[in-house]
């Protein structure tokens, strides 16, 4: 019998889970995975948060759990912290009840469902998405019926933003379009605009009426304060305008696993935010009913109470600055070497992630003789480094440097 | 109207030029278009163009999740909640499994960390979830030929199946009983996959139009994808019996049509998980490639954590390899990768001997209670309407749910009058039933059923 399957081709890994895949079938005692963002400690070992641990422990020891289905739009309280969260708890728009929060499977999910709400409620269906970003940005879009279209980000000439390409680019975008904007800590590349071209950013799209949506996956990550990381969101949504902002707990609470973020959707009004939640609803209804309790409910934990909430903080701070300072070994032990090339750009560049500005060959070339794990686009996760691989990092891109083209 | 505002507001919002702008026209309390806003030392003034949200309308509550909202908000003490499928004690409280806080204390005494599940989720909790489907021992398990991926519970399993019939089935529609589970076609409505029914239930006799499902499955185009429910069909509790299902997969054979079974109450229906696996393994015997969505929120009461999956029996496990690849491919742009903790649970329970020897006496015990509401409901029924009318349905149904027979006026009854919180289809949840309010909930039915119509 023909199976019915026969014209079922088979996928391709996804090019950066797939990184890990590969990293894993290497026997090689010199690997190192700079692959998927993930962070890792000096000695390279995953991280469970200490604050996590302790609010997981509460939950689990809490006779009066239980494991009912939680509403469709996710907890409460953890919507309204996450609200808080990024918008600050002086925001107007949440004083205001204008603010529209459902719990979403971390930020992936909160893009979908945000996506999908636009196909249905929104007059515009084109998204602007930056060149380059990350790499599920377009499906997650075009599977919600989005058209895409990107504007110019990211200068390879110097390593940096090309704003004039940018205002350009979203300056000939139609009215009413949706603009995807990455909060701080821009991925792939860790080029982020200064807060004067946020300023005019924001002034050029209210002038438009383009929409915004804010990625908004590494609050705290980057510099290592939270409210500094939100400066781009909080400046836009205090202009009164409207926004969506999809957040994810992946990396700052380490969560990553347990799939917690939220879709805020900020209003005019309190009364359009309450049926664009009621909208919001019919979205996620079909897709998986409701949303995972247990890392809403651990992140809840640590929102609410304010002595936990200070431990995150230091924890969450101790995670950016040994970031930070691989980022200055790197650079430091390449110019060592005296290795061609400028490379301030890894100082310069904030977040996970650097966009190292190697190619492609240079790439595989690092993969296959040195058994560097990264994505194909140049880009290396700096959480995946410890003092102890910096040398073999920096052997493997002299070598890529020098010896390939 | 307020398009000078609009002009005056949104191109120029720096500090300086607001401020002057705000002198010449007044104070802002004063004009209805115009509000001030301070922000630090920043003062803007900004026009209230309309939302860009400002047409949509205000979506009606879900029919089944929208009922135990209703019911928290009913300040009466006679008040019953049967709406939705959530099992609860005689007592009336959710039930946390003990096997599961055993699990859940294991884990956090393991440490384990919380790093991304890969895309098709925990391989342990994957491995688990097939062999329970299936037998341990069966040749699809056996030969590698189940494609099978962690989903979001039984909806999000359902909706990766939709998305990859959508995808590589284009045209193929789906056949669902009538009546089903309400959120089946929202499911394949936001996927894009046509459908239509198949005769199901029969009101003359509150039970199976076995004739009429049989004709409409026969009639449907060659190809055409019919979902069953493995057990405990929901909302009417009316399962074929092991003839009827012989004959059903007979008919489907004939016609070439892809089975996709829904199984959210394996171990619910008889108590036994391997008796109520029975239709998908009669199937999985005659060598038929189809689908099956999996749910634990109800055998192993983990409704919130949303831990099911989605397993394709194909006819080669090179095929099984190829559509486990393309599930990934849908999943990713959705989520990314499922939640863990779910997962781990069930691999736990399952993957331990003695664990899961205690969830299957949890499991009987749970159906078991429910058999026992039903015996009582049934009598009680017998015992005050003096109509003659015959309510042995009650009992022939299996599951968690009965279909009552009652109607929309009926239902509304059941709730205005008596506090009862049901669907409007008539279908109640006998896991939501206590058997002190037995006496009183056959109060109310017989009242609705014969002095409303």
């Amino acid at each position: 019998m023909d199976s019915v399957f026969s014209k079922v081709d088979r996928a391709p890994e996804d090019p950066i889970l797939g990184v890990t895949v590969a990293y894993n079938n290497d026997p090689s005692p010199a690997k190192i995975n700079l692959g998927v963002g993930a962070y890792r400690t000096e000695e390279g070992k995953p991280l469970v948060l200490d604050v996590v641990r302790r609010a997981e422990q509460q939950l689990v020891n809490d006779p009066s759990r239980v494991k009912e289905y939680i509403p469709i739009v996710g907890l409460a309280d953890f919507n309204k912290l996450s609200a808080k969260l990024i918008l600050g708890g002086d925001s107007p728009a949440i004083q205001e009840s204008r603010v529209a929060t459902i719990q979403c499977l971390s930020g992936t999910g909160s893009l979908r469902v945000g996506a999908e709400f636009l196909k249905k409620h929104y007059h515009q269906s084109v998204i602007y998405i930056p060149k380059p970003t990350w790499g599920n940005h377009p499906k997650v879009f075009n599977l919600a019926g989005l058209s895409v279209e990107y504007y110019r980000y990211y200068d390879p000439a110097t390593r940096g933003l090309d704003f004039q390409g940018l205002l350009e680019d979203l300056g000939g975008a139609p009215s009413g379009a949706i603009v995807l904007l990455h909060a701080c800590a821009h991925n792939p590349t860790g080029v982020d605009p200064t807060s004067e071209q946020w300023e005019q950013i924001r002034q050029l799209m209210r002038s438009k009426s383009l929409l915004p949506f804010f990625d908004s996956a590494y609050q705290g990550f980057a510099s290592g304060s939270l409210d500094t990381d939100a400066h781009s969101v909080r400046t836009f949504v205090a202009d009164g305008g409207e926004c969506l902002i999809a957040q994810s707990y992946a990396k700052n609470m380490g969560l990553y696993g347990e799939r917690v973020g939220a879709l805020s959707i900020v209003c005019k009004s309190a009364d359009v935010a309450s049926k664009v939640e009621s909208q919001v609803k019919l979205v996620v209804r079909p897709m998986y009913s409701s949303p995972p309790i247990h890392g809403a409910s651990i992140v809840a934990t640590i929102l609410k109470s304010s002595e936990m909430y200070n431990d995150w903080t230091i924890e969450l701070k101790g995670m950016a600055d040994r970031i930070i300072s691989m980022r200055k070994q790197l650079f430091e032990a390449l110019q060592a070497k005296g290795t061609p090339g400028d490379w301030s750009h890894i100082i310069k560049q904030i977040g996970m992630f650097t966009f190292t500005g190697l190619n492609k060959e240079q790439v595989a070339f690092m993969t296959k003789e040195f058994h560097i794990y990264m994505t194909s686009d140049g880009r290396i996760s700096m959480a995946g480094l410890s003092s102890k691989t910096v040398p073999h990092l920096v052997d493997a891109i002299h070598a890529a440097v020098t010896r390939v083209g | 109207m307020a398009s000078s505002m609009l002009s005056l507001g949104s191109t120029s919002l720096l500090p300086r030029e607001v401020n002057k702008d705000k002198l010449k026209l007044g104070t802002s309390g004063s004009n209805p278009f115009l509000k001030a806003k301070s922000f630090s030392r920043v003062t803007m003034t900004v026009a209230v163009k309309p939302s860009r949200f400002e047409g949509i309308t205000m979506a009606p509550p879900d029919p089944i999740l929208g009922v135990s909202e209703a019911f928290k908000a009913d300040t009466n003490e006679l008040k019953l909640n049967l709406g939705v499928g959530a099992y609860r004690t005689e007592e009336l409280q959710p039930y946390v499994l003990n096997v599961v806080k055993k699990a859940e204390n294991l884990m956090l005494e393991r440490g384990d960390n919380k790093e991304y599940l890969p895309i098709e989720g925990l391989a342990a909790f994957n491995k688990a979830t097939a062999e329970l489907l299936f037998g341990a021992g069966h040749p699809v398990i056996k030969e590698q030929k189940v494609a099978t991926i962690q989903g979001l519970s039984g909806t999000g399993s359902l909706r990766l199946a939709a998305a990859l019939i959508e995808r590589y089935f284009p045209g193929a529609k789906v056949l669902i009983s009538a009546p089903t589970w309400g959120n089946h076609k929202n499911i394949f409505n936001d996927a894009k996959v046509p459908w239509s029914e198949y005769r199901y239930y029969d009101p003359k006799t509150i039970g199976l139009d076995f004739e009429g499902m049989i004709a409409d499955i026969k009639e449907a185009p060659e190809g055409s994808f019919i979902l069953l429910h493995g057990c405990a069909h929901n909302p009417t509790g009316i399962d074929p019996t092991p003839e009827q299902w012989v004959k059903i997969a007979d008919v489907i054979q004939e016609k070439n049509h892809i089975p996709f079974f829904d199984v959210a109450y394996q171990g619910f229906a008889s108590g036994s998980l391997d008796e109520d696996a029975a239709s998908v393994r009669l199937f999985a015997d005659r060598g038929m490639e189809f689908f099956v969505a999996q749910s634990y929120s109800k055998n192993l009461g983990l409704y919130a954590e949303r831990i099911g999956a989605i397993n394709v029996v194909c006819s080669s496990a090179d095929a099984a390899t190829r559509v486990k690849s393309q599930l990934k491919r849908i999943a990713r742009p959705m989520y990314s990768n499922p939640p863990v903790h779910g997962a781990r649970i069930v691999a736990n329970v399952v993957g331990d001997a003695a664990m899961f020897g205690e969830w299957k006496a949890e499991m009987e015990m749970m159906a078991g209670r429910i058999k026992t509401v039903r015996q009582k409901l049934y009598d009680s029924l017998v015992s005050k309407d003096k109509s003659g009318k015959d309510w042995s349905f009650i009992l022939k149904q299996i599951g968690m749910f009965s279909f009552t027979g009652l109607n929309k006026a009926q239902s509304d009854n059941m709730t205005n009058k008596w506090h009862v919180y049901m669907t409007k289809d008539g279908r109640i949840s006998l896991a939501g039933l206590s058997l002190a309010k037995c006496e009183y909930l056959a109060d109310a039915i017989i009242d609705s059923y014969h002095n409303v119509s």
